[in-house]
């Protein structure tokens, strides 16, 4: 039941990154995701909620909700950027292709043989959305910020998967990939930081033109 | 049968209350004591003893169709089912004819406003014309979602099979639809966010700016069918938040008006906490409540 609007509030962050255009928007978004997933963790093992499944929501939580878009909101912050440079699709079309990337998602997620049921029968289906949804925003988008946020979205829906599967792989797993995220976040902050320093722009498009 | 014709008139009698309602929601949320309850009664029956005078750019349509809107409300209000009680009318399919008689209302006030001829007019036309293109389809949508759930053709079937049982096995469908139907609801009657009733003759509006030329009883049954609207819209939002079907007759039909009273009680919120936005967000507030429904109905698939 929770299990459920948690994965419907899930997709509806998906479509409203796809719909707005503010990059503080994307980033609190993100955030929410964050928080979502956290209490998805705790959803889908309500039956059989051990210390290490509390220890990763929690953990994820903070993560995702908390320090990720700390670090996103400095680099925003410091590379001087409000809004996300028009993207290659525009924002009715990113729409109009989420929508179109649902029912895929669906049809995928329910005939996708798993080695056992999986709790709840839209988790999957929703992860795998997640992810389409994220490569379509490294895709999409031009600017760097936005490629990151996608990547974040990607490796939400890979969480929310990984939930989904908890049972099999264990928590260290679980937390090893969130350090790596972590890890992934800081290097790309840093790289976002020297791209804009040395092109003032962190418009990936027009990174191919070298720069004296 | 009985039931549903006194369901029918209770409709006819009870619709301006629903502005009443909101009109005092809004005036508590102000500190304003608002105007008397029967103030749109009242109005009509003013605009009714009037005569209409009519400009000499207008031709036949515009006498014709604020009856031809007047009636298009009432035959889709006769499709209606109320308090989980059949429609004097019900058959298989009745909710595209619901939907296409609300079209027919709209087509009626577009042309009215065209056939004045004032470039104002068109202008609240054109804009009525791209925001009901947005708007049908979530509604058509979102009764295609309810059919699906339900099982049911007819909205006669479909609304009241609406029940507890739904909101425990697909609440989240249920949460959607009403979200969408909400939207709609919004947009259709011209209400805030998308259109302020209560401004005249300003730039940003869209419904009151097609009936300037209107006057007398034209204007009359046009405000009527308007309520009327809101009545119908309302009885599909209420039919879904509050599920009468096990209940008896009188408790049925006292929970199906504490709902209406609900809807309206709710327009008048959000109009006092909201402000009118911007045009040329709506349609992406429109495309949202289709994107809801089209969310909803891949749910219900399953």
């Amino acid at each position: 039941m929770v299990t459920q609007a948690l994965l419907i509030l899930l997709i509806l962050t998906c479509l409203s990154l796809l719909g707005s255009s503010r990059l503080s928007a994307y980033i609190r978004i993100v955030a929410l995701q964050g928080l979502l997933l956290g209490a998805l963790t705790l959803a889908v093992h309500a039956k059989s909620l051990s210390t290490d499944i509390v220890l990763l929501a929690l953990g994820s939580t903070i993560i995702k909700s908390l320090v990720v878009p700390r670090m996103l909101a400095r680099a925003i912050r410091e590379a001087d950027v409000r809004t996300a440079a028009r993207p290659f699709l525009g924002y009715g079309g990113s729409l109009v292709a989420g929508m179109l990337l649902l029912p895929v998602a669906l049809w995928l997620g329910w005939h996708l043989t798993l080695p056992h049921p999986v709790a709840g029968g839209l988790v999957v289906p929703v992860s795998l959305y997640a992810m389409f949804i994220g490569l379509f925003l490294i895709a999409g988008r031009q600017q760097a910020l936005t490629q990151i946020l996608g990547y974040l979205v990607l490796e939400n829906g890979i969480y929310a998967f990984g939930v989904a599967l908890l049972v099999d792989y264990p928590l260290w797993v679980e937390l090893a990939i969130l350090l790596d995220l972590l890890g992934a976040v800081l290097v790309m902050g840093v790289i976002l930081f020297d791209i804009n320093r040395d092109f003032d722009h962190i418009d990936t498009s027009r990174l191919s033109a070298l720069k004296d | 049968m009985p039931i549903a014709l006194l369901h029918f008139a209770l409709a006819l009698v009870l619709s301006p209350m629903l502005l009443s309602l909101t009109h005092r929601t809004k005036a508590f949320f102000a500190g304003r004591q608002g105007a008397p309850w029967l103030q749109p009664y009242f109005e009509l029956g003013r605009l009714l003893r009037k005569g209409a005078v009519f400009s000499t750019t207008t031709s036949w349509v515009f006498q014709v169709a604020p009856a031809l809107g007047l009636a298009a409300a009432m035959a889709a209000l006769t499709l209606l089912p109320f308090a989980g009680h059949r429609a004097i009318i019900a058959f298989p399919g009745d909710l595209l004819l619901f939907s296409g008689l609300l079209a027919l209302w709209r087509f009626a006030a577009i042309l009215a406003a065209l056939d004045t001829g004032s470039s104002l007019e068109g202008m609240g036309a054109s804009r009525e014309a791209a925001l009901s293109a947005l708007g049908e389809p979530a509604l058509i949508l979102a009764l295609g979602a309810i059919a699906r759930q339900t099982g049911q053709l007819s909205l006669s079937g479909m609304l009241p099979a609406l029940t507890v049982q739904t909101w425990n096995q697909a609440w989240p469908v249920l949460a959607l639809l009403l979200v969408t139907l909400a939207l709609v609801y919004l947009a259709e009657n011209g209400r805030v966010p998308f259109d302020d009733p209560t401004t005249h003759l300003e730039l940003t509006m869209i419904h009151e700016v097609m009936i300037l030329d209107s006057s007398g009883p034209d204007l009359a049954f046009i405000e009527y069918a308007a309520a009327l609207k809101l009545w119908i819209l309302g009885a599909l939002m209420a039919a879904i938040l509050a599920p009468v079907s096990p209940l008896p007759e009188a408790p049925a039909l006292l929970l199906a008006l504490a709902g209406m009273a609900g809807v309206a009680i709710a327009t008048g919120v959000t109009e006092s906490v909201m402000a009118r936005s911007r045009l040329n967000r709506l349609p992406k507030v429109l495309g949202t409540a289709s994107i809801l429904v089209a969310v909803a109905l891949l749910l219900i698939q399953r």
